[in-house]
């Protein structure tokens, strides 16, 4: 699946950044570091966007490129941050079954996104799910802790309505 | 094979035949020594060594699957067979699966008769389409004046950014994304416009299809000769007549200048001149600004600024050293500029009536033409810049027979150049050319051995130290951005310090530009291609007489008519720029 690039700009925090110094320098010097460094940074940031890449990049004194062909190339890296609220659909195969694909359809309707996107205003990001254990409640949609289940497309506008403020 | 002691060998079998071979190397080598050429399309020696394209797949005795010869070291007792029918089926599939994803459109590809896979696939009787489905479909990025990229031809053999990252060591593109949607391009899906891309075209040249290409100015060209209104003028490079001859199936290092002469003219261009000429005029403003500065305390080392890639690197990486690079425009630009104002004066011809052409070994000149600071008489110095490549394309696409054509001698007044301006096209050849002129001002005599050896060959970075009168000078010169960046932190640091620094770009210098024909990589990964090619200027420089910048008459003319003397006020405004500081992406 071909990554999603961010829409809303970056604001790191000075304590991030800290964060980040310490994990790159005490990598120094590793061979086939980047790897373990994004992990990291991913987990400071929560996300992986343009400007924490560049800067693992001029640390490491490796080119861009390369920090992005790594990021890019492994599931586990995103370069999307999480909204308020992070939507996410199940399309496991009883939800699928059970009509979860025009749920996820109307939601990118309503959020104006896609899958892997943000909300410009970072109230909501969206994401799909495989299987959640949760088949009898099929189709299942999440927000947050909430959890919504038999869903129908003609719920979802009421469901989001709740959550704008 | 020859034994050597200091190599230890091995036994080895190839096609049931016995070799001994030196231990460590690869059976990709190995058959080579027993004359048998393997198929590779990744493999690019010394900078892509990744066995990825599967291409020169090898039976290896005992070993269950097939080894990626490119990488797999020979050892004792081994056999290898490379023509078996499993190995041949397995690399017609493999064949067959790169085109699959591969469009198809050769007819019309600009490497056409040039494409490693089209070779390939004629040699192995692949033509169909075997394999078909779901295809992606890519945008051509043509942001940038020179490099053109048509991922839908790319088979993501990752040439590219192996010249890219391991050579030039600057890493603007790479493999992003992950299995089907794999594909090469610039990070966060940034235009090449949008990087810290200096434009050399090492990719362009390392691409095995015609998924890289220059950005093609032909078209303008032919549009401009055609134009009864326009006064139409083209340069060749130093370098140019060394290499384009292999377009017309000569060897590499074969000096073609006569025929490309003859070729141009029938072309149809109003005047065919010698950009030896403007290296020569380079020299004397760049000799000029380096006794200047050595006098009044300027600004050292003084560093050149013939190779536009060069000077853009220079820009993004280190704008630290902006200061120090010569004011002097290229030997390309100074040519137009000379063209614009002199020639256009003396001839009563409008500026902007006329079109200058330059055939360069460089894409990054395409770039160059359009910076700001580089139009002397109000418009563009340059019109279009050419490629070897692609003034070899409107040869043949005029039907013009370059073999069977005759010696002929450039125009004047610009026909003449020394052989201090014809070795520009290498590595070390501009310092020397200065060299050349700087002694014999300095001296106020004539040195009696022109040859400054220590500053020739294709090593990456050459230093010196020269004695000339009661003055020092420290020299050094480096191609290929992998080996500038080496210099400058060397420089930085301390560590080193020179009085007069050359760089050029692209490994080698202009004779391996990225605008230079393309070779296969069993070519490329043979044969020494800048040594060859530079061997060329080499040859022409030792064989003239005028091998003094300072003493070509053509040059002193345009000082005796328009400019006065180098450095001049008028000098200044016509033949110099300026640069500015861009930052990396």
């Amino acid at each position: 699946m071909k990554k999603k690039l961010t829409t809303v700009p970056f604001n790191g925090t000075e304590e991030q950044l800290r964060k980040l110094d310490e994990l790159i320098e005490s990598k120094r010097g590793v061979k086939g570091s980047l790897m373990s460094v994004l992990q990291g940074a991913q987990d400071i940031y929560g996300y992986l966007p343009i400007e924490v890449q560049r800067y693992i990049a001029s640390k490491l004194d490796v080119s861009l490129s390369e920090v992005y062909g790594v990021a890019s190339f492994y599931s586990q890296f995103t370069f999307n941050p999480k909204g308020t609220y992070s939507v996410s659909i199940c399309l496991g195969t009883a939800c699928y079954v059970k009509g979860s694909g025009a749920v996820l359809e109307k939601l990118k309707e309503v959020l104006g996104i896609e899958e892997g996107e943000i909300t410009p205003d970072r109230t909501f990001s969206l994401e799909v799910t495989r299987c959640i254990g949760a088949c009898g409640l099929a189709p299942v949609m999440i927000i947050n802790n909430d959890v919504y289940s038999k869903m129908t497309p003609d719920e979802v506008e009421g469901i989001i309505a709740k959550y704008r403020i | 094979m020859e034994k050597s002691a200091a190599t230890e060998m091995v036994n080895i079998k190839i096609n049931g035949r016995e070799y001994a071979v030196p231990s460590g190397i690869t059976i990709l080598e190995a058959a080579r020594i027993a004359g048998i050429e393997i198929p590779t399309l990744c493999y690019l020696k010394d900078i892509n060594e990744i066995g990825a394209c599967r291409i020169c797949l090898v039976e290896v005795k005992g070993s269950r699957s097939m080894c990626a010869a490119c990488v797999y070291p020979v050892s004792e007792g081994m056999e290898v067979f490379t023509n078996t029918p499993r190995v041949r089926a397995a690399r017609k599939m493999n064949l067959e699966l790169l085109l699959s994803i591969h469009k198809k459109n050769c007819l019309s590809c600009i490497r056409n008769t040039s494409c490693e896979l089209q070779t390939l696939c004629n040699e192995y009787g692949v033509d169909d389409e075997y394999f078909s489905g779901e295809n992606r479909e890519y945008q051509l990025d043509e942001s940038t004046p020179f490099i053109v990229r048509d991922n839908n031809k790319c088979i993501l053999c990752r040439r590219c950014t192996a010249a890219c990252s391991n050579l030039q060591e600057i890493g603007v593109i790479g493999a992003e994304d992950r299995g089907f949607d794999t594909h090469i391009g610039s990070p966060f899906e940034m235009k090449l416009a949008e990087t810290s891309c200096v434009g050399c075209g090492q990719c362009v040249v390392a691409c095995p299809v015609g998924a890289l290409y220059e950005k093609d100015d032909t078209q303008r060209v032919l549009d401009a000769i055609d134009d009864p209104n326009k006064y139409v003028v083209i340069s060749a490079a130093p370098s140019v007549r060394a290499t384009i001859g292999e377009c017309f199936g000569y060897p590499p290092g074969t000096d073609v200048e006569g025929k490309m002469v003859a070729a141009m003219k029938r072309l149809g261009f109003d005047g065919v001149y010698n950009l030896n000429f403007a290296a020569d005029l380079t020299i004397m403003e760049e000799g000029t600004e380096l006794l200047h500065r050595l006098e009044n305390g300027g600004k050292l080392p003084l560093i050149t600024s013939c190779s536009p890639g060069w000077i853009k690197y220079c820009e993004h990486y280190f704008p630290e050293f902006v200061d120090n690079l010569s004011t002097c425009k290229s030997p390309q630009q100074m040519f137009g500029a000379v063209i614009k104002t002199y020639f256009a004066e003396k001839n009563g011809i409008a500026p902007e009536d006329i079109f200058v052409v330059s055939c360069i070994p460089c894409t990054a000149k395409k770039f160059e033409i359009g910076r700001d600071g580089q139009s002397a008489a109000g418009v563009p110095d340059v019109d279009a810049a050419i490629t070897t490549r692609e003034l070899a394309r409107m040869i043949k696409s005029a039907g013009i027979n370059f073999r069977e054509l005759p010696d002929e001698e450039f125009d004047e007044p610009f026909g003449i150049g020394s052989g201090a301006g014809a070795i520009f096209g290498a590595t070390g050849g501009v310092m020397e050319a200065a060299l050349r002129t700087v002694a014999e001002i300095l001296l106020g005599e004539k040195l009696e051995k022109l040859d400054f050896y220590d500053v020739r060959g294709t090593d990456g970075i050459k230093r010196a130290t020269y004695k000339i009168g009661d003055r020092t000078i420290r020299v050094a010169a480096a191609s290929g951005t992998a080996n500038a960046k080496r210099l400058l932190r060397a420089i930085e640091s301390g560590e080193e310090s020179y009085e007069f620094v050359e760089i050029m770009c692209c490994p080698g210098g202009c004779v391996n530009g990225g605008g230079q024909p393309t070779q296969p990589a069993s070519v490329r990964n043979k044969l020494d291609l800048p040594a060859l090619r530079a061997s060329v200027l080499y040859k022409a420089d030792s064989e003239m007489d005028l091998r003094r910048s300072h003493e070509n008459s053509a040059v002193k003319r345009v000082y005796d008519e328009y400019f006065g003397e180098p450095g001049s006020h008028r000098a200044h405004e016509v033949l110099h720029t300026f640069y500015v500081k861009r930052g990396i992406y």
